[in-house]
């Protein structure tokens, strides 16, 4: 009876939130304030039912109950526990309830705090909310149920959960991405009623700043943990593949920057209205597009859409009518956000719309070609896909374009600037970075690469700059007192912008001089790369919970010296008896050693691979430094200052209707 | 006023379009396209093995019965979604040799390791010089080629069960008849 009731959950969370989307305009129509509270109360109940429903598919799968068709397809008995939790978002099923659920978790810590915002407006953003919530929770009641039985012949065991999907990183990464991605909903919500009161003034933007923000944070580290995890766990070494699952994240990463920036420029000067809120929208859109292309298929192969065709073009029409709604509203109402300021050729505002329009390229890069098969189906040129070098050969002169204007952008003052100014503040500094890249490429390789000096030298002119400004702000008395007096927002910019600057090092650095050796070896060989020696020891069986195999053993050596002993293994596990390789790595901020165990050949031999991968370990910490100087920027204190401030207006505002 | 109401409209404009491909994407089979090789032989070709690059393979060594050549690259996704159907065909006892195509060895042979390998062989077509005598538009492609060394169906686009039991098969069974009489 317990699954039922899930099923039934989701039923009541759907009616919650067709009240929930509906009370607040009725109650406008009407003219009673009461139906503005009925939304809040809505979402609270929305919530509940959702976590109801979840929590039994959670005990589903940790109380092996075969009889549900998704925890048959996606568990097994003899999976560990952490495992059986994160599988509950193994499959479409359980990751559209995944999705949907922290929907309601993002809608109902909005009704909690939204002290600053006028009462009315707050509602608007919840009921925008809700109508999400009910295109998904249609979309699992009538296309996707988690709580599909297979009675009355049940399997006695389950399928068990992809071995890929059988690591610490997947627990983690889908609830960071969907985090991320539903965290736009936010932003995309106050947009909506933002266009729907006609008005958006600095207290809308300074109330959506620290929301926008949380959701790229959680969507930086999403991304990152994905990309970690293709690392360590593929066996091939790769931390970036291009594939459309990769590119879905991207997309709404790429517009979320973009967003996060012309924010900023609007609360401080309110400019690019028209524009942050097209961003909003795009960015949640992008967010929809990409959860659908992954869930649906509809490019890695088109069968797999036209062979379930409701959930197909239940997809599409959700789509169509969430962004042609949004767009539509937008094409009418947006001209009346009138700009309040204006700007020069040269100022900060105008490197931001560079900024801007740099990422927005970039999306469209990255959405052409991750559509490009579909599109050349439509046109009929066949069925083709743009690999890699389409998306590398773009990107490349993208980014370094990126980096020459954000290096000297801490220095550009708003509304006016001095392009002289500019050239001769950077001037110095941009000489300082080509001498400190020039040397670091020497004594590293012992030779000089022009790409890599290059780009080294803007990576390392952004972070000089940013500490000369520091320097600049604290009057040069640097110590740990005259920093904590720079404003959190200011110490976020700074940490993010570096974090920038480390990715794109670490991207440069491995994607030059990693050396990767596919060879052949027994056990007792040696083999030599850069400066390491990689013996292969012996290899040991391996016994696990749920699998079986073989683990190799690998003494690197450096100079003589015992650098680390490898352990990578070839795992088979039982139910599947699927192979798995597990590589072995050996991590250090300036190089990764790794080991990974291909097939096993004739005699005792097997296929190894052997990598040296310098500085990859950037890739990630900047990430990290992403994130956390976006979680800075979000804590500042004008965004907690503000709700003090507004506590007592707000009732004030509660009655009042605008546009 | 006009004007920047007629600009506003432009994302709506641009997202109708978008929906469009997306609608037909969706309406789409994927598309049969007609080889101009069709009924005639396998181009001659000699060309490296992709697991050893000493080792040359000569269009001689092709299967003496009817096989299928695909045509695949790690880059493409389509590639991927269809490597675990081709090897369902490999088991029910169908060979398959593979064309990798503009791609990385090393890549490669870690994507058969890691996916398992449906291939009876594999040629390493680094240049796509093969492709281009085949006439390949793109990865992946599946070719029918009989028991005589004549190409007689080429699918583009992912190999399924679909396109399998509707297109291979009848032609197949149809080979098997003209197999028998030659």
């Amino acid at each position: 009876m317990i699954p039922e009731f899930g099923f039934f959950a989701l039923i009541l969370a759907l009616m919650l939130a067709v009240i929930q989307s509906s009370a607040v305009f009725i109650g406008l129509k009407t003219n009673k304030s009461s139906y503005v509270n009925l939304t809040f109360s809505a979402a609270l109940g929305q919530f509940v039912f959702m976590l109801i429903a979840f929590i039994i598919l959670v005990v589903a799968f940790v109380t092996d109950d075969f009889s549900v068709a998704y925890v048959a397809q996606h568990s097994n008995s003899q999976l560990p526990i952490p495992y059986k939790v994160s599988a509950v978002w193994g499959g479409h099923e359980g990751s559209m309830l995944l999705w949907t659920f922290i929907l309601s978790v993002w809608g109902i810590a909005v009704t909690l705090l939204n002290r600053s915002l006028p009462r009315l407006s707050a509602a608007r953003v919840v009921a925008v909310m809700g109508m999400i919530s009910i295109g998904f929770i249609a979309f699992l009641i009538f296309t996707s149920n988690p709580f599909d039985r297979i009675l009355p012949n049940f399997p006695l065991d389950g399928q068990d959960l992809n071995p890929l999907l059988q690591d610490i990183g997947l627990i983690i990464h889908p609830p960071m991405l969907y985090m991320g991605y539903v965290g736009f909903s936010v932003a995309f919500s106050i947009a909506i009623a933002a266009l729907l009161e006609g008005r958006l003034d600095s207290t809308w933007i300074r109330w959506a700043r620290p929301w926008t923000l949380m959701a790229w944070v959680f969507l930086t580290l999403g991304i990152m943990l994905g990309s970690w995890w293709a690392y360590y766990e593929l066996g091939w070494g790769g931390w970036w593949f291009w594939d459309p699952v990769e590119n879905a994240s991207f997309m709404p990463w790429l517009t979320g920057t973009a967003l996060v920036h012309s924010l900023a420029v609007t609360e401080k000067r309110g400019v690019f209205k028209s524009w942050t809120l097209l961003l909003a929208i795009l960015t949640f859109s992008l967010c929809l597009l990409g959860t659908f292309l992954v869930r649906s298929g509809v490019l890695t192969s088109v069968h797999a859409f036209a062979s379930d065709p409701t959930r197909g073009v239940f997809i599409l029409g959700f789509l169509a009518l969430v962004v042609g709604s949004s767009l539509l509203l937008f094409a009418v109402k947006a001209h009346r956000m009138v700009t309040t300021g204006n700007f020069q050729l040269v100022s900060r505002e105008s490197f931001l719309l560079l900024n801007n329009i740099l990422l927005a390229v970039a999306t469209v890069v990255v959405l052409l070609g991750t559509l490009f098969p579909l599109i050349a189906d439509v046109l009929q040129l066949g069925k083709i896909s743009v690999g890699a070098p389409y998306f590398n050969m773009l990107f490349v002169p993208l980014f370094i374009i990126l980096l020459i204007f954000l290096a000297p952008s801490p220095v550009v003052r708003w509304k006016k600037f001095e392009i002289n100014q500019i050239i001769r503040s950077s001037i110095p500094v941009f000489v300082a970075s080509f001498v400190v890249a020039a040397v670091i490429n020497w004594i590293f390789s012992n030779e000089m690469s022009l790409s890599i000096v290059m780009v080294s030298t803007l990576v390392f002119w952004v972070v000089l700059n940013l500490f000369k400004d520091i320097l600049v702000k604290v009057k040069f008395k640097l110590s740990l007192n005259s920093l904590l007096k720079l404003s959190s927002s200011y110490r976020g910019m700074v940490l993010a912008h570096i974090g920038v600057a480390m990715t794109v090092f670490g991207i440069a650095y491995t994607s030059t001089y990693s050396i990767e050796r596919d060879v052949k070896m027994n056990p007792g060989e040696s083999l030599t790369v850069a400066q390491y020696q990689f013996e292969f020891a012996r290899t040991e069986p391996l016994k696990g919970v749920n699998y079986r195999g073989t683990q190799g053993v690998f003494n690197v050596t450096k100079n003589n010296q015992l650098v680390t002993t490898l352990r990578p293994e070839k795992r088979i596990y039982n139910v599947r008896n699927q192979p798995m390789t597990e590589a072995a790595i050996d991590a250090a901020l300036s190089r990764d050693l790794y080991v990974a165990l291909g097939e096993p050949l004739k005699n005792g031999a097997w296929a190894v691979r052997v990598y040296v991968k310098p500085f990859i370990r950037f890739i990630w910490l900047g990430g990290v430094f992403m994130a956390l100087g976006g979680f800075m920027v979000m804590m500042d204190r004008r965004y907690r200052l503000l709700k003090k401030q507004h506590a007592g207006s707000q009732v004030a505002d509660g009655g009042v209707v605008t546009s | 006023m006009k004007k920047s109401n007629t600009m506003m409209a432009v994302p709506l404009v641009i997202f109708i379009v978008f929906l469009w491909f997306l609608w037909k994407g969706l309406s789409n089979d994927p598309r049969i396209l007609e080889s101009v090789l069709i009924n005639k032989p396998l181009p001659q070709f000699s060309i490296e093995s992709l697991k050893d690059k000493n080792i040359i393979i000569q269009s001689e060594a092709m299967p003496k019965t009817s096989y299928l050549l695909n045509v695949w690259a790690t880059w493409c996704p389509s590639c991927r979604a269809e490597h675990q159907y081709l090897g369902k065909l490999k088991q029910q006892g169908i060979s398959i040799i593979g064309i990798n195509y503009k791609d990385e060895r090393e890549a490669a042979i870690a994507w058969l390791q890691q996916l398992g390998d449906p291939y009876q062989l594999v040629v390493y077509d680094e240049a796509g010089q093969l492709g281009i005598d085949l006439g390949v538009y793109g990865a992946p492609e599946t070719y029918l080629v009989d028991a005589l060394g004549k190409i007689r169906y080429r699918h583009a686009g992912p190999m399924d069960e679909t396109v399998w039991q509707s297109q291979f098969l009848p032609r197949i069974n149809r080979l098997g008849k003209l197999g028998g009489k030659q």
